[in-house]
């Protein structure tokens, strides 16, 4: 069913924090290593090794320059994948039913064998967080791990989406952000957490910690930079006389 | 956007078929048996090859019965459902006016308004886009309309009616470039929006996630097609509108009119493919593009 729910027991999703991600793209591998073997249909590669390759992913690190108007440029790795949306518009256009969100924990999904790929639901994300498999010809889009999180044959410390499993950073944090004590929401409150295209109405679980203000180089760098001021004069005596001597030679 | 070729197929074909349907629905021109069969064989072959030919962009067209079961929330949905409606009403009301010489009115009205249904139920899986701002417009549906059923009157062969409706086509067209030229600008949405790091400075994307292409970028960035696009309005305007209009004017015969559809067709055509290459989706701007 394409209408969404009223509300979810729970808001599961992820808070990335930008200040944090060193853009090292291991989250874009190990979300596909995971994906192309479990839920649903592999993410395939065209051409992976010829001239033009692409592929599917359902984790892209973007990066982005920023200028502030006084100061140094910022590189700031900005990771995107699904946002798992209160307010999906990509389930809403489903016209097979094959997109929904789940009502117990808010993960936005897709039954497959409905997918007729019409690819309207990517039309509608405004993230661009669905891409159509160019092999299987299905909507595949981030699952949240869906097959990780609740799966009891996994040790407990891997029940958790791959993505923040593999993070060597800590940049990447799961939970429920539905409720108002969890350390993902005790994190956005702290941290300033924030929506992506808050003006598309889509009201996104998923949050972006905005990156720190970076500390500002003043006139010194350090106390004791005066102290490592070079030293070296010019030669005299029997010194300059061999420095000329040389350089003659 | 990528101007899918199937799309544009369905849309221009479709809008101009149904818009056949509807004055064949309400009675104009008033044909029974033989001629009635050649419009309403026109008027099929035109909403049907559309119909079908929009199927070709999908991946799993054998699912595709699924397709009508969403028509709560999904215009796409509603869509599927309104054309068979209106086809099934229809051929029900033309075998009428063909084999028993009959005109039922009543469905012949119920027909009319389920074809006219169908143009605006297409219009709004456009329209209802805000990741579009140039299809985001109240415009958008009143273009589609407006178009379907001006082209409508000129298939029916309804000369005053088709020279009212053009030049109001015409308005609307004129309106909607003018309007949507500015529409992603209006919508607000930036790069510093879609990342939220405007509050640093100024945001300018610095590496794409891959050294390759990707779906989405296929999909929904298409920037070559923008180049002749004042070239292309002209061009589409000519032929979509003022060549019908002053072939209707002039004494005509059947060959003119035959001409007129012609014209009607390419420039409707060239216009849809604007619609589309013109279209900017905002997942672009993640990529520093438009």
């Amino acid at each position: 069913m394409t209408q969404l729910p009223e509300t979810t027991t729970r808001k599961l999703g992820l808070v990335i924090d930008l200040d944090t991600c060193v853009g090292c793209h291991a989250c874009v591998v190990s979300c596909k290593g995971w994906n192309t073997e479990n839920y649903g249909a592999p993410l395939s590669d065209q051409e992976a090794y010829g001239a033009d390759p692409s592929g599917t992913f359902l984790n892209r690190v973007h990066s982005y320059e920023v200028q502030p108007d006084d100061g140094a440029a910022q590189l700031i790795h900005f990771p995107k994948s699904c946002l798992h949306c209160e307010d999906a518009p990509c389930v809403t256009v489903c016209p097979t039913g094959a997109s929904y969100k789940r009502t117990e924990d808010g993960i936005v999904l897709v039954n497959e064998r409905d997918c007729i790929g019409c690819g309207l639901c990517a039309w509608a994300c405004p993230y661009g967080a669905r891409e159509m498999d160019a092999a299987e010809k299905v909507m595949k889009k981030c699952t949240l791990c869906v097959d990780r999180i609740y799966n009891e044959n996994l040790p407990e410390v891997d029940r958790v989406p791959a993505c923040v499993r593999t993070c060597p950073a800590g940049a990447r944090h799961f939970g429920d952000l539905g409720d108002p004590d969890s350390d993902v929401s005790k994190l956005v409150e702290e941290r300033g957490g924030m929506d992506l295209m808050p003006e598309m109405g889509t009201k996104p679980v998923n949050k972006y910690l905005p990156p720190r203000p970076k500390d500002r180089i003043e006139d010194q760098i350090d106390i004791l930079a005066p102290l490592l001021a070079p030293v070296a004069e010019e030669p005299k005596g029997f010194m300059a006389w061999l420095d000329k001597a040389l350089e003659k030679i | 956007m990528h101007p899918a070729r199937s799309v544009i197929l369905f849309t221009t074909l479709s809008g101009l078929g149904f818009g056949l349907l509807f004055w064949l629905g309400i009675g104009l021109p008033k044909a029974t048996g033989w001629i009635a069969f050649v419009f309403f064989v026109i008027a099929y072959a035109l909403a049907v090859g559309g119909l079908l030919a929009s199927t070709f962009h999908l991946g799993h067209p054998e699912r595709a019965i699924k397709a009508f079961s969403q028509w709560r929330s999904s215009w796409l949905s509603r869509e599927g459902v309104c054309a068979v409606a209106a086809l099934v009403v229809m051929a029900i009301y033309g075998a009428g006016l063909v084999f028993l010489g009959e005109r039922w009115a009543i469905l012949g009205w119920i027909g009319a308004a389920l074809s006219v249904g169908t143009v605006f139920t297409t219009s709004m899986i456009y329209a209802q886009l805000k990741t579009v701002p140039r299809w985001n417009l109240t415009l958008t549906p009143f273009l589609f309309l407006t178009l379907s059923i001006a082209g409508g009157a000129l298939m029916a062969g309804e000369v005053s009616w088709a020279l009212t409706l053009l030049p109001v086509a015409a308005a609307f067209q004129v309106a909607y470039w003018i309007t949507g030229d500015t529409a992603l600008r209006r919508s607000g949405t930036t790069l510093a929006s879609a990342t939220g790091l405007g509050d640093v400075g100024q945001v300018r994307a610095f590496e794409p996630p891959h050294t390759g292409p990707n779906y989405l970028m296929k999909e929904f960035m298409f920037v070559v097609g923008r180049k002749h696009a004042v070239k292309l309005r002209i061009f589409a305007f000519a032929l979509g509108y003022a060549a019908p209009i002053l072939l209707l004017t002039v004494p005509f015969g059947h060959w003119e009119a035959a001409l007129a559809v012609v014209c009607h067709l390419g420039g409707v055509y060239v216009s849809r493919w604007l619609f589309f290459a013109q279209a900017e989706h905002v997942v672009g701007l993640y990529y520093g593009k438009r």
